[in-house]
């Protein structure tokens, strides 16, 4: 036999092939159109004579066998009138026989029978048991293949199925059903044999050419699968063990993986349902080497999709014990292959688990009985270096949450928090997050401490860092996030009742306190938050439940809130942590709780004295300050003015002019709340205002001196709104002298050379004065206070 | 032209048979290589038919008498010329004396025993042949021929066992033949199979050869001569252990006669099935069997 030297080589030869094909095909239409049945013999086999080449790798052959093919469709119509014509099927039939080389005459010996069969001269059974007895004459691999699969492909419409027109007497269909199977088993016989033929270092190709065939094989099985007549005690008593007897013995691994999966998805669910013993039992049977994980995952995939399709299939599943029978046989198949990589394990495990999900939604202890087995798989053998297995597991470990999508339920897993051991950080991560994100797409609001800490604890990959390895590819963008995610996943632990409510909040504080500097940044707020939520439904129920001394009272949180907060130091998170104070400030003054207050606030201005030393950060800080003491009103005036004073004290010593004067004249408010007659000081107000004018002039001066022009007169505009206002709220001391010399200023300011023109100025200015129009325009009391203004 | 009248024979003579209408007619190859339609008789038929000798316009035709003969002859190709006469029949149809117009003589040879059928073979023919001879004198003989074929039916034989055999090299080729009997007729179809045993070498494809073995003369001056007169591949590729190839050969596309055992002591044609494999190295492994072929009856 020649070896083909290369590819260039097979190109020519199946050029030559095709070339020689075309020339006989076309004596062979000519005698096809002069009704000349010898020569139609003749040339038919000449060109068929083509197909005994050796010299083509199968994908090469197949175009070759494809373009016969089509020729001898053409033959068969040939065929079909000559018997009209009076030439008898039985006598075609034997003509075919004469020719010398056996692959033509078997091809033609086919093409006939088809014809025959047709003709119904003879029962179907017969001719086909006839042909596919015949075949047995071509022996060599991929020319016994392509002819047998063309036979079956001639054949197939043919069958003595029933309900045919070729239906025959009794047992038509086990007819129908013999044929196919031994066309089947002589296939797969001669597929397996092409792994031996030919030299041993060229044996990678052929396994790769024998895969490309492999469907040739595989057809028989789906051709069993459309046989009407095949119901499933057929199925199960002749169809599957024969076939099962051939993949078994044929000892090939390539040959029983794929027949395997074959069978497993041409024939129907609820026939695998039926015979899921057998089938099992198949699989300790099979080589070593043959993938039965990924064999029996899609088994089970089909069967969950099975189940899913439709509850009333439920029962059977019941019926059969399919659960018990899997479990079991995945157990036997782990056992049996010692070397099994652990994917292989957690995928089959995974594979169960979606399964059971779909199956027997209600039995968590399966879930728990497949989560335990698997961890118990895994034990013993340290973290998972194995970066497919710990994708495996996370897919395993997400399945329950997407079926149920409730934590709660998932928590009541024992099992499942076992896997976070063997995973490694990454996965850890990532596990935590789809646990979180199936928490957050639910809107699953988890109500016990107990669940919090549980589920803490399984999601402890985010809320601190497992090892002490800084790794170096710390990805601030993906931790933010993750962050982020924790923070929204503490929003939603929620529950009515206050003392659980507060064992919550301790737990989540217990567990974000463990968790380094970088994360509480993150996970305090929302934990500080959620304190304060409680705190505002305790003054709620304040009044129904007043004097009932219960842990949860707002004091305690508060006391609890000061400590959280205070963990921000170590961070050092100053700014955040003076927010947050400020925070439970206003909660404390909601809750009428003056010391609590006062404390925070103090806390607050220390941070602001001690941390905050930029003066950015610092003009912040002194407008949150400011705002939220205006808003205070359980301060007696000895407090008050303790912390009025500071807040303007340090308003005055603000580095930057602008930013003194801001300060300054926003603390004007200080000594203005409206509602709060003894909180009204309009002197105090008009000393603000004034020493704000005072500062914006020194602004304004040192501008003049350091650029040599004087800037911008927005702060006397927005002082003159000041003055508008309080002018306006009634404060007896701002008086229509000031305001209108105030304007004035402005004018002649921005008259002057030495300003450089700010539209934003010019444009805020003209609102002003449209603003005092519009008052003056208004008429009655409020215009008449106006009126004097120019 | 009177040169050409010169060597033209004095008289048309003609034979006809007297069913020659509804008789089969056959083809019968000429030592010319031409092909020409003669009638068809087996062993202990009547032949029987009408001479008619017709003078040439204006001639007479003057003899010592009229003769036909029934020859049954063998030919030797390499023995040239003669001729072994193992029938010969003889009826004489004419007292000497002269034929001026046409003239009509019946002849009839009745169940004339005809044992041997008409044969062409590489080395030797048998015919058989009708000669009528117009005796003269000095003007020599004139002599014609007609030639006929004889065809001899058998019954089916009520022996007919299968050829079943196991056959091999040791530790390398064990296979296992079964052909379903070991007598044809010659439209018959040779079914069997081959079952591998043991294969140890790798079989490239199997044919199944007919062969013909004449042989002539006797003794030291036998002339064997074979030839391959059907070549039919049963399998294509290697087989395995175990495997078994069927085998279905129809003979009525091939040009076989009936075996002929000693004919006349002078020669025998045998045939022979040859299952042939061919290994990749094209190295020939082949068992040979003898089968008997016989002609069946038409029935049709």
């Amino acid at each position: 036999m020649m070896i083909p030297d290369g590819i260039e080589d097979e190109d020519k030869w199946l050029t030559a092939g095709i070339a020689g094909l075309q020339q006989n095909a076309f004596y062979m239409h000519r005698a096809l159109d002069t009704n000349n049945l010898k020569d139609a013999l003749k040339y038919s086999a000449q060109m068929l004579s083509e197909l005994r080449t050796s010299r083509l790798s199968p994908h090469k052959y197949y175009e070759l066998y494809m373009r016969a093919f089509d020729e001898l469709r053409k033959l068969e119509m040939f065929f079909r009138e000559e018997t009209k014509r009076g030439c008898s099927t039985i006598e075609l039939y034997e003509l075919v026989q004469h020719a010398g080389n056996i692959l033509p005459r078997l091809y033609l010996l086919c093409t006939v029978g088809s014809v025959y069969i047709k003709s119904k001269e003879a029962p179907a059974k017969d001719v086909l048991k006839d042909l596919v007895e015949m075949c047995r004459g071509i022996q060599h691999p991929v020319r016994g293949l392509f002819l047998r699969s063309y036979l079956s492909q001639v054949t197939k419409d043919k069958l003595p199925d029933i309900g045919s027109e070729y239906e025959g007497d009794a047992d038509t269909v086990m007819d129908a059903l013999e044929f196919v199977l031994q066309n089947f088993t002589e296939m797969n016989k001669l597929w397996v044999r092409m792994q031996h033929q030919g030299p041993a270092r060229e044996k990678d190709k052929r396994e790769k050419e024998r895969n490309e065939l492999r469907d040739l094989v595989g057809k028989n099985l789906h051709v069993l699968s459309q046989i009407e007549g095949v119901d499933l005690e057929m199925y199960r008593d002749t169809v599957l063990p024969r076939v099962l007897e051939q993949v078994v013995n044929c000892k090939d691994e390539l040959a029983q993986y794929y027949l395997m999966d074959c069978i497993i998805q041409v024939f129907p669910d609820e026939y695998h349902l039926q015979t899921l013993e057998i089938l099992l039992s198949a699989c300790p049977q099979l080589q070593p080497a043959v993938d039965i994980k990924t064999m029996l995952s899609r088994l089970m995939e089909r069967l969950s999709n099975y189940a899913a399709s439709s509850a009333e299939v439920l029962p059977e599943f019941f019926h059969v014990e399919a659960f018990a029978k899997l479990s079991n046989a995945i157990g036997q198949v782990i056992e049996a292959q010692v070397d099994m990589p652990i994917v292989g394990a957690v995928t089959l495990y995974s594979s169960l688990l979606t399964f059971s999900l779909h199956v027997h939604p209600d039995r968590l202890d399966y879930v728990d009985q497949i989560l335990g087995a698997c961890v118990g798989k895994l034990s013993g053998k340290g973290k998972l270096e194995d970066s497919k297995a710990t994708k495996q597991i996370v897919t395993l470990l997400s399945a329950p949450l997407e079926k149920y999508n409730d934590i709660e339920t998932v928590l009541k897993l024992s099992n499942y928090p076992r896997f976070m051991e063997y995973l490694d950080d990454g996965t850890n991560k990532v596990m935590a997050n789809v646990i979180i994100q199936s928490i957050l797409k639910n809107k699953t609001c988890i109500s016990t401490a107990d669940k919090v800490e549980a589920l803490f604890e399984l999601i402890k990959g985010l809320i601190k860092d497992l090892d002490e390895n800084l790794d170096d590819e710390f990805d601030e963008e993906d931790f933010n996030e993750e962050q982020s995610s924790v923070a929204r996943l503490i929003q939603m632990l929620y529950n009515d009742d206050p003392e659980e409510m507060l064992k919550i909040i301790c737990t989540v504080k217990k567990h974000i306190l463990s968790g380094g500097t970088k994360r509480l940044p993150f996970t305090v707020p929302p934990l500080i938050f959620n304190s304060l939520k409680l705190v505002r439904n305790l003054q709620g129920q304040d009044e129904s439940v007043s004097g009932d001394e219960s842990s949860a009272n707002p004091k305690k949180l508060f006391q609890l809130l000061n400590q959280t907060i205070e963990a921000l130091s170590t961070v050092p998170a100053s700014e955040l942590a003076l927010r947050l104070y400020l925070q439970c400030a206003e909660a404390a003054n909601d809750s009428d709780l003056e010391p609590v207050a006062y404390e925070f606030f103090t806390q607050a201005y220390i941070l602001y004295e001690e941390e905050i030393s930029d003066s950015k950060a610092q003009v912040t800080a002194i407008h949150l300050i400011i705002g939220t003491l205006q808003r205070m009103h359980i301060f007696g005036v000895e407090n008050r003015d303790t912390l009025t004073h500071k807040a303007t004290g340090y308003s005055a010593k603000l580095l930057k002019k602008p930013d003194q004067c801001r300060a300054v004249y926003a603390c004007s408010h200080l000594f203005w709340v409206e509602d709060h007659e003894n909180n009204k000081d309009g002197e105090r107000v008009l000393f603000c205002l004034k020493r704000a004018l005072r500062i914006a002039n020194a602004a304004q001066q040192m501008a003049n001196a350091t650029r040599g022009s004087s800037g911008s007169v927005m702060l006397f505009i927005e002082i003159l709104n000041k003055y508008l206002y309080f002018f306006e709220k009634g404060n007896s001391h701002i008086t229509l002298d000031s305001i209108q010399g105030l304007i004035e200023l402005i004018t002649t300011e921005m008259q002057s050379e030495t300003v450089t023109p700010d539209p934003a100025a010019d444009a805020f200015f003209a609102s002003t004065l449209r603003y005092i129009q519009f008052q003056k325009d208004k008429g009655g009391a409020v215009a008449e206070k106006y009126e004097p203004i120019k | 032209n009177y040169i050409i009248g010169a060597f033209k024979p004095a008289c048309n003579i003609s034979i006809t048979f007297s069913d020659g209408k509804t008789r089969k007619q056959v083809p019968l190859k000429k030592e010319n290589g031409q092909t020409a339609m003669v009638p068809l008789f087996q062993s202990q038929e009547n032949i029987a038919g009408k001479i008619s000798i017709e003078p040439v316009q204006g001639k007479k035709v003057e003899h010592n008498g009229i003769k036909i003969e029934l020859l049954g002859q063998i030919e030797m190709y390499f023995d040239r010329g003669n001729f072994y006469d193992f029938t010969s029949l003889v009826r004489e149809l004419d007292v000497p004396g002269e034929i001026y117009e046409r003239k009509t003589y019946p002849f009839e040879f009745s169940t004339v025993e005809m044992p041997y059928e008409t044969y062409n073979g590489v080395n030797v023919r048998l015919r058989y042949v009708l000669k009528v001879t117009i005796s003269r004198g000095y003007a020599g003989s004139i002599v014609e021929y007609q030639d006929f074929m004889v065809r001899n039916y058998t019954p089916p034989p009520s022996i007919n066992t299968s050829i079943k055999m196991e056959v091999g090299i040791e530790d390398c080729l064990h296979i296992e033949f079964e052909y379903n009997k070991s007598k044809y007729h010659l439209k018959d179809v040779i079914i069997g199979k081959i079952y591998f045993l043991l294969v140890r070498i790798k079989i490239k494809n199997m044919d199944l050869e007919i062969r013909r073995r004449e042989s002539t003369g006797s003794g030291a001056n036998t002339h064997v001569e074979t030839e391959t007169l059907a070549k039919f591949e049963l399998m294509d590729g290697a087989p395995v252990r175990g495997e078994s190839i069927p085998i279905r050969l129809f003979l009525s596309p091939y040009e076989l006669t009936p075996t002929h055992r000693n004919i006349n002591n002078k020669f025998s044609v045998k045939y022979y099935l040859n299952l042939v494999l061919v290994d990749e190295e094209d190295r020939r492994y082949f068992k040979q069997q003898e089968v008997t072929i016989y002609r069946l009856a038409d029935t049709s």
